[in-house]
């Protein structure tokens, strides 16, 4: 197919575009860092010419808002970075097998959402009287089950009645948003506030426990774990191999046998279940609240990370930080410089517009007219 | 399918398991701390500070938002102000904007807390309990908290509340609106019965009824047919929605507006309208020339002050601060073009009765409830579980506001005021 989208003309164009068929790892990441430099280049001028600040300035603070560079022997930073980089993972992961089916899952904010419910739910009724050993396999399974009840219902629908489920797990997005805004009243606290406030401040009931004095390592190692599952659950084992089936052609899955709606159906049960996962994480270890907000639009984040990544789990890793990196750091510049949001979003606009435009340059190869070499990277 | 509908079954059973009877959960509560609000009679520029520990003071700030918010500007103003009066290096006041009320919010305590803060202030209602939950764990370091409810309660040492008397403000400004409803009564604009104001409210809310309560008080102190009506957004900020309501208040006949929101909604409808506004939080002044009227707002470089004070002098920091008209923590903006010299002249009798303690804004005598006079009332001052009330407020011939804990508490929708 590639070779033929060159016409045969008695002059060439100047350039051609053909689909590459594969790309040495090493020469793929080099592209990805030189869009990265160019990024930074291309953004420090316009820092210049819009503001007075010089670049390498505004970069170091963009470091400075994930990590302590004044005293790096204070961790808690970096700690808080890669709790916020292990959650955007999870709902990353929880959104790729889905993905990987072509299954327009835009449902990851809700499906997170009620897993947070479900956390919120043991820890305001549980959480002070029930036993550590019993309340969090409890609160896992039936956060897990909650998110997975929330990827199940448009997956039934689009099984048995094709509808479509970009716009059903937008919808189920809305639900949930509108269930925690209802629970929040019922839970509120002080009276009128409207707020959940901090559950179990003093007793901590239902919060997840500690790593040896570390509270952001039982997030972080939660999700690695996933990580690692995932990447085998969908390199090496048959329900990942069925996934990708269903997701190049539903003709050939259902030529082979698959049962195509079951695929569906257990794909998105898997992918609510990690979301529901990703909210108890979030709502147990992270936040010990609930608001509608609590998933700051991470599961559409997520999305972007899982393209970004090519569904590669181990890559979701780094596409996962740099968004992190960007968004704590954005925050950062706002503080340090006296500034609103504007420059940073400009800064955050130019570096993705390079980090997804250099893909364009590992998926395809431009040749010149009269090149030898036939190719430029 | 069975698969599913047997999953589907075990979550409802779960579910149903988890819905088991809320425990009670065990509050702080210690009545003995109640009635323990501290508030300044005084001026405080000429308190002496330790000048040794206040070159090695180290202040942090929690904002909610940046200076694009009307709200967090008058934080953040105060916050400059006294860090230049102090003559503090800039290394010596870290500020943090754009913190959510979320475990960003306990992250950045933390975080000031590890970079060696010795006090540390955050602005918003809804940054409490990260707060709280930041100052058990940092027991030497000062935890303050700008319109929280909780500090009397929790008997957490190192968190404080503090807040302003703006009712007394409110109040002040409420004569001033009840000036111009008697001046379009004598000019035979409308009629006595036809006083009618409009107040946009945030949330009914104990904060936002009590100002419009006060407001409303002070009004009728002058002009005793007025009337309120109010509408809530139910947002603190929603600027389309805040001038809809001013607007839709205007159309139902509400002669002068009010508003307890943090954007310009209502006053630009007011102008756009030409009816008088009495604006909150900041003049609107230059932007609404033809209807400004007055502006009240809580300066809170006074209680800046005071908190570095006590913790340079190795003094403690009240549990709960509330400051008022005498110390400058309660302040009236300048006057509108249209307020005539004997309305100023009604506002500066009342502030020097209010100061002197002559006057309460509150006093039972000047409102009903349900057609009669109250003499007893139970506010829920104390956060818990049971949202009762708990505590007589009524005290004196007055409802005793701010004096049980420094966050209001007024609450009562006292006749004359409708709910729209």
């Amino acid at each position: 197919m590639s070779e033929k989208v060159v016409k045969k003309h008695h002059r060439e164009p100047l350039i051609h575009i053909t689909k590459r068929e594969s790309m040495a790892w090493w020469k793929a990441w080099s592209i990805r860092g030189v869009a990265i430099l160019l990024a930074l280049a291309v953004a420090g001028v316009i820092i210049m010419l819009v503001s007075d600040l010089n670049p390498v300035d505004v970069y170091v603070a963009m470091a400075g808002g994930n990590f302590n560079l004044e005293d790096p022997s204070q961790t808690r930073m970096m700690w808080v970075t890669f709790q916020k980089v292990a959650i955007l993972l999870c709902i990353s992961l929880a959104v790729t097998p889905a993905f990987k089916m072509k299954f327009w899952n835009c449902g990851a904010e809700g499906q997170t959402l009620m897993g947070c419910v479900a956390a919120a739910t043991f820890m305001i009724y549980c959480g002070d009287s029930m036993q550590p050993a019993l309340l969090f396999p409890l609160m896992l399974l039936v956060s897990m089950l909650a998110g997975a009840l929330w990827g199940v219902i448009p997956a039934v629908f689009k099984a048995y009645y094709n509808t479509n489920e970009t716009l059903f797990t937008l919808m189920m997005n809305y639900i949930a948003i509108s269930l925690v805004a209802f629970l929040e009243i019922v839970w509120e606290s002080p009276k009128n506030s409207a707020k959940v406030g901090v559950i179990n401040l003093f007793t901590k009931g239902g919060w997840l426990p500690e790593i040896n004095g570390n509270r952001y390592l039982p997030v972080i190692v939660t999700v690695l774990l996933v990580c690692i599952l995932i990447f085998i659950y969908l390199k090496y084992s048959k329900q990942g191999y069925e996934i990708s089936v269903v997701g190049e052609s539903q003709n050939t899955a259902r030529y082979v046998g698959i049962n195509v709606k079951k695929v569906i159906i257990r794909t998105m049960a898997v992918s609510g279940a990690i979301c529901g996962l990703a909210g108890m994480l979030l709502t147990s270890g992270i936040n010990h609240t609930i608001y509608p907000d609590a998933v700051e639009g991470q599961g559409f984040t997520a999305i972007l990370v899982s393209w970004l990544a090519s569904f590669n789990p181990i890559a979701m890793i780094f596409a996962a930080f740099l968004i992190i990196f960007l968004q704590r750091g954005a925050g950062a510049i706002a503080t340090n410089f006296g500034l609103d949001d504007s420059l940073a979003d400009i800064v955050t606009g130019i570096i993705l517009f390079f980090i997804i435009g250099c893909e364009f340059f590992i998926r395809y190869k431009i040749n010149f007219r009269h090149s030898k070499k036939g190719g430029v990277d | 399918m069975k698969k599913i509908l047997a999953l589907l079954l075990a979550l409802v059973m779960v579910l149903g398991l988890a819905a088991c009877a809320r425990p009670e959960t065990q509050t702080n509560t210690d009545p003995q701390n109640n009635g323990g609000v501290v508030t300044p009679d005084t001026p405080d520029e000429n308190v002496e500070i330790d000048q040794a520990k206040l070159a090695d003071l180290k202040i942090g700030f929690i904002f909610l938002h940046d200076e694009n918010s009307t709200y967090d500007l008058n934080f953040i103003k105060a916050a400059n102000e006294v860090k230049a009066a102090l003559n503090l290096k800039d290394e010596q006041v870290v500020m943090k904007k754009g913190i959510p009320e979320s475990s960003d919010c306990y992250e950045a305590a933390v975080e000031l807390a590890e970079g060696g803060c010795d006090i540390i202030f955050a602005d918003s209602f809804g940054h409490e309990d990260y707060m709280i939950q930041a100052a058990t764990e940092y027991p030497e370091v000062q935890f303050c908290h700008a319109t929280g409810t909780k500090a009397h309660t929790a008997g957490v040492s190192n968190f404080h509340n503090a807040f302003a008397s703006i009712y007394e403000g409110r109040y002040l400004a409420g004569i001033v609106a009840g000036f111009k409803l008697n001046e379009m009564i004598a000019s035979g604009k409308i009629t006595a019965q036809q006083a009618k104001i409009g107040y946009v409210g945030a949330m009914p809310y104990a904060e936002v009824k009590s100002g419009m309560t006060s407001f409303y008080l002070g009004a009728r102190s002058v002009c005793p047919t007025a009337t309120i009506d109010v509408k809530y957004t139910e947002s603190w900020y929603d600027e389309t929605k805040e001038m809809e309501y001013a607007n839709a208040l205007i159309n139902d006949g509400c002669v002068l507006i009010s508003q307890h929101a943090d954007s310009m909604g209502a006053p630009n409808a007011c102008e756009a309208a030409g009816v008088p506004n009495v604006a909150y939080n900041g003049s609107t002044n230059s932007a609404c020339p033809e209807t400004f009227l007055v502006s009240s707002r809580i300066n809170w470089a006074p209680y800046f002050k005071y908190i570095i004070a006590q913790v340079c002098n190795g003094e403690a920091i009240a549990t709960d601060w509330c400051g008022g008209l005498k110390n400058g923590s309660v302040e009236l903006s300048e006057f509108g073009k249209s307020v005539s010299e004997e309305a100023k002249q009604a506002v500066a009798e009342a502030k020097a009765k209010l100061e002197a303690g002559e006057l309460q804004v509150f006093a039972t005598s000047t409102w009903k409830k349900d057609g009669k006079e109250m003499t007893t009332y139970l506010a829920d001052v104390n956060t818990d579980e049971t949202w009762q009330g708990d505590t007589e407020v009524i005290e004196n011939g007055a409802f005793q506001e701010s004096k049980k804990r420094s966050a209001p508490y007024f609450d009562i929708d006292i006749d004359g005021v409708t709910t729209k």
